[in-house]
């Protein structure tokens, strides 16, 4: 879900925003975007990511309906922290959508139970601190960091920020129970496109491609954990 | 306009969530939340501490040069033939407007807490020479995110930062303004937690920020009450000041916001006209949530975030604080425009009658006084606050009056 100031993150999920922006994008039509792929798809969990003010514009409770009917799953939103859960996150669980929270390097044993309390889906480890796409994590403080919350959850455990490449999804998913890629992604889609900044018939295959080489990652570390 | 419930005191916000009836809050990404409720804590305990306040009160005294005068300014009164026009004058600061009295504050609470880098956003260069002349002072590090394009139309500034040793970041995201600055330096703050202190020029942001701002700048007001008390024995009758994210406005009401007496103005930056491209977000804009609080912001039908335009550069920001959001629903204070071209003549009028040259931001207030004040009768009490000087606006001024340096 496309916003024109996406403050967690960094340069290329800025331009990707902004980019499907100007080509029109809207909260309306991404929801569009979950039915049509819902069609065909039943299965496949759909986890919408963004941030909080077009969906207040939108209407909190009408998003949460149109959502649920579409097939949204999940959400993920970056600027609401537990300290504001009345806003989205306590309405959607009672829709039945999960609101996937972001525990931090900066979430102490203090504050980890706030931040849990109702994550519901997975949690998702932010392995820096810092804007997604930038830097890369440090493989060992983020093993360490996802122990740590495995001693206060039973949900399952996914981490990004900053993995760009299979080896990297390997290094993470020996102790990690799922790998979040979002820029190098949207950076595949980005160099896919023509001068005018649409799609290629090389852009699908771009994507499917690192895809199945980060999956692969996936496995290779799950298999060497 | 959001119908409020009115209270039975104005100057009791922000509640314990941060709020100012539904605005303000902490809309953060969770890397930022516990530095925020760190924050909070420190400033609660600092600002009732009287060994902070008696240091402030130092620095107020011999750094920036406080209390500043109130003045009356008596040929800009006779040629507007009404209200008595009092100047609250701001731009004697050190510095050279209000924004330093905020940021003595918050470089003293950097240093209460240790922290050894500061950050900030800038739009006008205002907060942003403040920001970087009090780390010069305290031999603190300073990195200063501005707008490209805000770059290029205030490098006096610019070079003045330099010279006072921050790094000056032009920031390319967006439209390259103060509200993208004010992204980078949030960006910049989720990446180094540690040892670095955000500090804020305006009353927005996350909650504790508007709050703190707004106290830090209430030295404007108190003065004020005290020096009008001082010059005519009672109360002014009208307040103005200019608003871009609301922090020399606040700091000259907050003080009055109980007496109910006194006639309270914001004035937003109207640019091209209400009706074309501009930076009034109360006049022009919706609720909605960006920089970590709800407020009235510029936006399309999406919730998609609109560039401000205002000729100044310090009132450009397509939001205003939470506090300021309240106090328009509320009925308190009444939100005024000035356009581009009103900013440009009441900065020709202030210089020729009383020998001010006003910043373009303080430009805006004027022009509501230049309006107002021949409407109301001789014994009418008005202060406007001048909240800076207009020596960074002289090259572009000079352009747009073509006489180009
Ligand atoms: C002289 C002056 N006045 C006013 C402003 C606007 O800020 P605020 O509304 O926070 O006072 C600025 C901002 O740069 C400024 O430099």
């Amino acid at each position: 879900m496309p916003f024109t100031d996406p403050m967690a993150d960094g340069p290329a999920i800025q331009a990707g925003g902004l980019r499907a922006l100007k080509g029109g994008e809207t909260l309306e039509k991404t929801l569009h975007l979950v039915r049509d792929f819902r069609a065909h798809d039943a299965d496949t969990p759909i986890i919408l990511m963004g941030y909080y003010n077009p969906i207040y514009i939108f209407g909190v409770e009408r998003f949460l309906a149109e959502a649920k009917d579409a097939g949204v799953d999940g959400l993920i939103v970056v600027d609401l922290p537990p300290e504001e859960d009345d806003e989205l996150c306590l309405p959607a669980l009672s829709q039945g959508i999960a609101f996937i929270r972001l525990a931090t390097p900066t979430t102490d044993d203090a504050r980890l139970p706030a931040v849990l309390k109702n994550t519901a889906g997975f949690v998702y480890y932010v392995s820096v601190t810092g804007v997604t796409g930038v830097a890369t994590p440090d493989f060992n403080v983020v093993a360490s960091a996802v122990s740590r919350l495995k001693r206060h959850t039973s949900l399952p455990v996914a981490v990004g920020f900053g993995v760009k490449t299979p080896e990297h999804a390997a290094a993470i998913a020996a102790g990690a129970d799922g790998v979040v890629v979002g820029s190098a992604l949207v950076e595949a889609v980005r160099q896919s496109l023509d001068g005018e900044g649409r799609a290629t018939p090389g852009t699908v295959k771009a994507v499917t491609d690192l895809v199945s080489a980060l999956a692969a990652g996936v496995r290779r570390g799950r298999a060497a954990a | 306009m959001t119908a409020q419930p009115e209270p039975n005191s104005f100057r009791t916000g922000a509640d314990e969530r941060g709020r100012f009836g539904i605005y303000g809050g902490r809309f953060v990404a969770e890397t930022l939340m516990p530095l925020i409720l760190d924050l909070e804590k420190a400033y609660a305990e600092a600002k009732d501490d009287p060994s902070f306040l008696a240091e402030m009160r130092a620095h107020q005294t011999h750094y920036i040069g406080r209390p500043s005068p109130l003045y009356f300014a008596e040929r800009l009164t006779e040629h507007l033939g009404g209200a008595k026009v009092y100047l609250k004058r701001e731009e004697l600061n050190h510095t050279g407007s209000h924004k330093v009295n905020n940021v003595l504050g918050q470089i003293l609470l950097a240093r209460r807490m240790g922290k050894k880098r500061i950050i900030a956003e800038t739009g006008a260069g205002q907060h942003g020479v403040a920001t970087a002349t009090l780390c010069a002072r305290f031999g603190l590090e300073c990195v200063v995110f501005m707008g490209a394009v805000d770059v290029a139309r205030q490098a006096p500034n610019v070079f003045r930062m330099k010279m006072l040793g921050a790094t000056v970041v032009p920031v390319q995201s967006g439209a390259k303004t103060l509200k993208d600055a004010m992204n980078e330096a949030l960006r910049d703050w989720v990446t180094n937690v540690a040892d670095t202190f955000y500090c804020i020029g305006t009353v927005a942001g996350p909650h504790p920020y508007p709050t703190i701002v707004r106290d830090l700048q209430s030295v404007i007001g108190d003065e004020t009450k005290a020096q009008m008390q001082e010059a005519e024995g009672r109360l002014p009758d009208s307040l103005f000041a200019c608003v871009g994210g609301g922090s020399n406005a606040i700091g000259l009401f907050h003080p009055f916001l109980d007496d109910r007496s006194v006639e309270i103005f914001g004035v937003e930056a109207a640019g091209f006209g209400l009706d074309k491209l501009n930076a009034a977000s109360i006049a022009g804009g919706q609720p909605g949530v960006l920089h970590g609080n709800r407020t009235y912001l510029l936006m399309d039908k999406d919730g998609q975030i609109e560039e401000g335009h205002s000729i100044s550069a310090g009132l450009d920001y397509p939001g205003i604080g939470p506090e300021h959001a309240w106090l328009n629903d509320v009925g308190r204070v009444t939100y005024l425009s000035a356009t581009d071209e009103e900013a440009v003549e009441a900065f020709q009028v202030l210089s020729k009658l009383e020998g001010i040259i006003p910043a373009l931001e303080s430009a805006h207030a004027i022009a509501k006084v230049l309006e107002h004040a021949p409407k109301r009768p001789k014994d009418h009490l008005m202060v406007v606050n001048l909240s800076g000087r207009g020596d960074k606006d002289v090259p572009q001024m000079a352009d747009r009056l073509g006489m180009p340096l």
